[in-house]
This record gives C-alpha cells, structure tokens and sequence, in this order.
C-alpha cells in the first residue's frame, strides 16, 4: 500500500518538502528521504534518545513522531547546530572536554543539552543529570558529558554577557 | 510499522466520527509514546491514526478558582508540569507528570494517554484517583463523564467504548480554596530500581484534608503497579477520617494498603518486595500530602 503525503516543514532553518508514509517516523524520515544521517536510530522505541531532535523549539524522540505530523513546523538536528563560522559552543565543549568516545549518543546528547541550555541557562549538576537520564551513553560514564555541559554553559553564558 | 492512514482533525465531532466508523479500524494518537512502540511490538495494527493534537478541547489547560482544574487528554506532561497554576495548587499531579519518562517523553507523553494506556504501573493514575479526578468521554452517542478511579477495567483495557474518545480531565478545586477552613494536600511517590526513566516497582498516592482543629476530615490512597489496575484502597484512606495526622495513624492506613495490594512477582520485582514497598510509600505520600496540606515543603 502506498499512501505517500507531501509534507512542507523548516529543518535546520531551510524550507523542505517531502513525500513520506504515515507510518515512517520523524527518524526515517530525516534519515532516509532527507539524508540527514548525524541523527541516529538506537532503540527506536524511546529509551535511548540516539534520536533527539528538536520539534519547534522543544526535545522529542524523533522515532516516535510522525513524519506526517512535522507538517508547517520547525525540526532541529545535530546537523542545524554548527554554521559556517565553525561549531557551535556546545560541541566546542564536547571536543575540548572529551564529552563522547564512540560518538553514536553524541547527536542526541547536543541536542538535549541544547534544549536544556535553552531553558535553563545555568543548571545545576543534578538539572543536568536528571535532563540526560533520557539519553545512553555506554561510553564515557556520564562524567566528562556533565562536565562538557557545565563548560558548555559557561561559554554562553559569556558570550550572552559579552552580546550584552 | 505497518502501514496505516493518518487523519488529524480540528473537531471533536470529526475525531469521534472517525473513531466511530469500523470500516476506519481507527486508534486515537496523541503523543505516541505508549502507542507507537506498542505498534511497533505488534500488539495492535490500526488501520489509522487520528491525530488528536489539533483538537482545541484536548489541547489545553484551564484553571478556575472556583471550577478547578481542566487538563485537555492531549495535553504533555512538560506542558502540565510548566503550568503555573498546576505548581500552585496540584503539585501532587506534578509529583507524577514529572517522572513519566525523561526529558524528551515528557514533551509528548500526556495524562491522558497514561490513563487509556491503563498500565498497572502508570505514575499519573493513582496521582489523579486522589485527586478525585472525573475524566470526560466523547462518542457517537454524546458524552459522559467518568470517575478515574472507574476507568481502568484491566491491564490495558479501559471503559472506553467503540468509537469513543478521552476529551479532558477534571480535577475538583482544591479544598484550601473552597472556603471552607479545610486544607488539603496530596503527593504521589514511586519505587524504581535508578535514579530517573524507569516503571514503577510500586507507587502511592495520597491526599488528605485537614478541619480546623487539625484532624483528618477526609484522605484517599491509590496505589500503582500492584494490582491488575491502578487500586484505590478506600478502606485505608477511610481509617485516617477523624484521626490526628499521626506517624501512628499513618502506619495503620498504609498497613491497610499493603493488605489490599495484590502484587505479582516478575522482572522488576517481588511480590514481597511490592508489598514492603506499599508500606513504606503510603506512610511517606501520606506525610508528604500533611505537609502540603500545611503549606510546608515535602522532606521526601
């Protein structure tokens, strides 16, 4: 059965249109029809947040959304964080902190911080801890992924002072 | 996924029309956090989705001093949980809309969804059978109102009929607001293994009122993951009317509880440790709700 929906949505600030299928998620969709791999497909059922996206502005698993539903809206993925003047200071922070080791959690994690960093600007380590519980990292032990956030933070917080 | 059509109404009327329909082999879709891993298992094969997030009764949040509270089925957890007016005066829903999932789960999971998904262990259940909550149903042969503690028949099924649809909860005005001299609070408090993301072990709720000379007028306890449904243990919370809130009369109302709870062993736990762990829930949401009900923070 073909059933394919034309859907309009800004992703990374950029216009799209694509057909999709009701039953492919927001991850499929941004993977295979838009070919934007950095988000990616862990346990597809929403534990493991792999696939954090931003959805006007606010966290989702993007495997369980709807491709379909995305329609007149804004997504944000990793790939939408950098720009052409270089990363964005959250993932300066990654780097310069050793905030990931295989780096598959690590699109998520970026993602999440940003929304967190967006609505609290200075978190507590708990706020932090307790934001990420939705994103797995078999990797680094959550340490340097903290302590990336807390310089994360700091950066921006300076550039906000400096902006003002 | 199987393949399956997508609708998402502007209207009650549509939604309902769609739901009715057996030709459609419709399921309602909200924030999909229960539904579509469940799709995905194979538990259900909808042939459509109704997407009811465009639905201006499902999608919102109302608060009267006078009326109470109205919490739309689709509204998120993130959404309830910023609510100033929630904070205020319903923190003890607040204590469960805000472990239900993490971050990203509590910007799509609703209260609604938690209830019609009727798990055992669904945080929001009990927290709102304290609350005396009344959920609002729409279907092809108009609408009824249905108490929350009423509305879970088993796991996973619920009162809902062919082709109707949860429009909204009610909560009823908080009794400090009402005039007349009570106070009341309420907490709910869950057991899990880590930290946060986890289901329930087991789960109490609690509310209680407070007369003016500082006895117990009234007080419900509900109990999670436990019993087939979300179990509201009338008897416990009927024990504590016209007693002192008392460690002691705590102690007794949760001992009332533990017995009333019909625990299962399995994968997170023993029915053992279910019944310890009613025990030791209850007397603490039943302290957490007196401090409410006094105006004093919860120390856990």
């Amino acid at each position: 059965m073909t059933n394919k929906t034309l859907v309009s949505a800004t992703v990374n600030g950029e216009p799209v249109e694509f057909f999709c299928e009701p039953q492919q998620s927001l991850l499929e969709c941004l993977r295979d029809v838009l070919g934007l791999t950095g988000t990616k497909e862990g346990c597809n059922d929403g534990n493991c947040g792999a696939c954090s996206v931003l959805l006007d502005g606010q966290l989702v698993n993007s495997c369980l959304v709807l491709g379909v539903e995305i329609e007149g809206r804004a997504v944000t993925t990793v790939e939408g964080l950098a720009d052409w003047h270089g990363l964005h200071p959250i993932q300066q922070a990654f780097l310069e902190a050793d905030g990931f080791q295989c780096g598959f959690c690590t699109p998520g994690i970026l993602i999440a911080t940003k929304a967190l960093l967006d609505r609290e600007p200075n978190p507590t380590e708990e706020q932090i801890r307790t934001w990420l519980s939705g994103n797995l990292c078999r990797c680094t032990g959550y340490d340097k992924i903290v302590r990336a956030v807390q310089a994360a933070a700091c950066q921006l917080n300076r550039e906000c002072e400096v902006d003002a | 996924m199987q393949p399956f059509a997508y609708q998402a109404p502007t209207s009650v009327g549509e939604a309902v029309a769609l739901l009715a329909d057996p030709a459609h082999g419709a399921r309602p879709f909200a924030g999909g956090t229960d539904l579509l891993v469940q799709m995905r298992r194979g538990l259900f094969a909808p042939e459509m989705l109704v997407d009811v997030k465009r639905i201006p009764e499902l999608n919102r949040i109302a608060f009267d001093p006078d009326a109470g509270l109205t919490v739309g089925a689709a509204v998120s957890c993130a959404w309830l949980c910023d609510h100033p007016a929630v904070w205020q005066h319903y923190p003890g829903l607040i204590d469960a809309a805000s472990i239900i999932g993490g971050a990203a789960i509590q910007r799509r999971a609703t209260l609604g969804g938690n209830l019609c998904n009727a798990a055992p262990s669904g945080d929001a259940i009990p927290a709102m059978i304290v609350l005396d909550a009344t959920a609002t149903l729409a279907g092809p042969d108009g609408t009824r109102n249905v108490p929350v503690a009423d509305f879970c028949t088993a796991p996973g099924k619920t009162v809902l009929g062919p082709g109707e649809l949860l429009i909204s909860l009610h909560f009823p005005v908080p009794a400090s607001n009402t005039g007349e001299r009570t106070r009341s609070g309420a907490r709910y408090l869950r057991f899990i293994p880590r930290g946060e993301m986890d289901i329930a072990v087991a789960g109490a709720g609690a509310w209680l009122a407070l007369g003016d000379d500082g006895t117990i007028t009234n007080a419900r306890i509900a109990l999670s993951a436990v019993a087939p449904t979300p179990l509201w243990v009338k008897e416990a919370g009927a024990a504590l009317i016209g007693k002192a809130p008392t460690a002691e009369a705590f102690a007794a109302a949760a001992t009332i509880a533990q017995e009333a709870a019909r625990p299962i062993s399995d994968v997170r736990g023993t029915a053992a440790q279910r019944r310890h762990l009613v025990g030791v829930l209850t007397r603490r949401a039943l302290k957490g709700a007196l401090q409410r009900a006094k105006g004093e923070a919860c120390d856990d």
